[in-house]
């Protein structure tokens, strides 16, 4: 292995790791019942859902490389398949990608 | 130790019909072709992400290993990407405390909080005796990992016969099924505006500050969110 790649990857686990285990031991003294707990709850839901936002309209990676309007068709058919199946998360999710590939092609 | 029971029920977790195996197992394929095209090797692929188990810090530190980034900028951008598992650790660990668990059974198995395991544990937690709710955690982190290995593993060895637009619907997978996930979860007023928040603020946030984002969004939506439900429950 390249001694670069390993430190790289080693830094990237520890990072992601201290948030875990911080996590993980402060919430040692919350109770599940308590308003604490409950704001921490709402402050994860918010956290994901604007991450996932972030993902779809600024997204990183391959996803760069789609035009912002596919992106967007996209989600809105797939959650419209998703309330269309009755809320199972594997149709719009399998329809996602199918959907997305042939947009990307051909518009 | 470990109960197997439970351990097993919550790794079959990962086979039910709206199991997130197949979003999970696509985003890590494109994870797998990404890190060959960066260079990296099958074990260390492998290693990353068993170790690191969290798609935005891979992307990130995949990113900055692309524009030649010093090890001090990784973990500083990686901590503030990842910086979204402290408040989801906190708020899924004291459904799981139990004194007649030991302690390095919650300091190992905090290395499984990531968005899928996270929401799987969320919506069944209730089925399971509490004492046990840790068995089942480990079990669904276990399983989801797993799934993560098999699809570096593809994506690393298959990226070669994989084109853009094949590479582009699979990274649009992840994102769409963590939406579905939320919003099923959304059945409380919290959770809801919680979520219709952090969905409008992340992105505008991101306009003035790229890099704190996701965790001013968090802090604003979730706070605004905990008030309201508050306030209409008294």
């Amino acid at each position: 292995m390249s001694a670069n790649i390993v430190y790289a990857i080693l830094v990237t686990s520890f990072a992601t790791f201290l948030s875990r285990f911080l996590g993980a031991l402060t919430s040692q003294g919350i109770k599940e019942t308590s308003k604490l707990f409950k704001w921490f709850n709402c402050l994860a839901y918010a956290t994901l859902a604007a991450l996932i936002a972030r993902t779809i309209i600024f997204p990183a990676g391959v996803l760069i490389e789609s035009s912002y309007y596919s992106r967007s068709i996209v989600v809105f058919l797939s959650l419209f398949v998703f309330f269309l199946s009755k809320k199972n998360f594997v149709y719009p999710t399998i329809f996602s990608a199918i959907c997305m590939a042939i947009i990307n092609n051909y518009i | 130790m470990i109960n197997k029971n439970f351990f097993f029920k919550g790794y079959r977790s990962i086979f039910t019909h709206d199991s997130p195996a197949i979003a999970l197992t696509c985003c890590f394929i494109a994870i797998g072709a990404l890190f060959k095209n960066l260079g990296f090797n099958i074990q260390e692929s492998i290693f990353s992400t068993v170790l690191t188990y969290a798609l935005p810090g891979s992307l990130v530190m995949a990113e900055s290993m692309l524009i030649g980034a010093s090890l001090l900028n990784i973990f500083l951008a990686v901590w503030f990407v990842n910086a979204r598992l402290y408040p989801m650790a906190v708020s899924l660990f004291p459904l799981m405390m139990h004194k007649s668990q030991p302690k390095w059974k919650y300091y190992f198995s905090c290395h499984f909080i990531a968005v899928s395991a996270w929401l799987i544990m969320k919506s069944n937690y209730k089925k399971i005796p509490k004492e046990f709710r840790i068995d089942y955690w480990i079990g669904i982190g276990s399983a989801t990992v797993s799934v993560s290995v098999i699809g570096t593993f593809i994506g690393f060895y298959f990226s070669e016969y994989m084109n853009k637009d094949m590479m582009i619907g699979l990274a649009i997978l992840n994102p769409v099924y963590f939406l579905c996930m939320m919003v099923g979860a959304s059945k409380t007023i919290q959770v809801t505006l919680s979520v219709l928040l952090g969905i409008i603020l992340g992105p505008i946030i991101y306009l003035f500050s790229p890099e704190w984002s996701i965790l001013l969004a968090g802090i604003i939506g979730g706070t605004i969110a905990y008030l309201v439900g508050e306030y209409n429950v008294s």
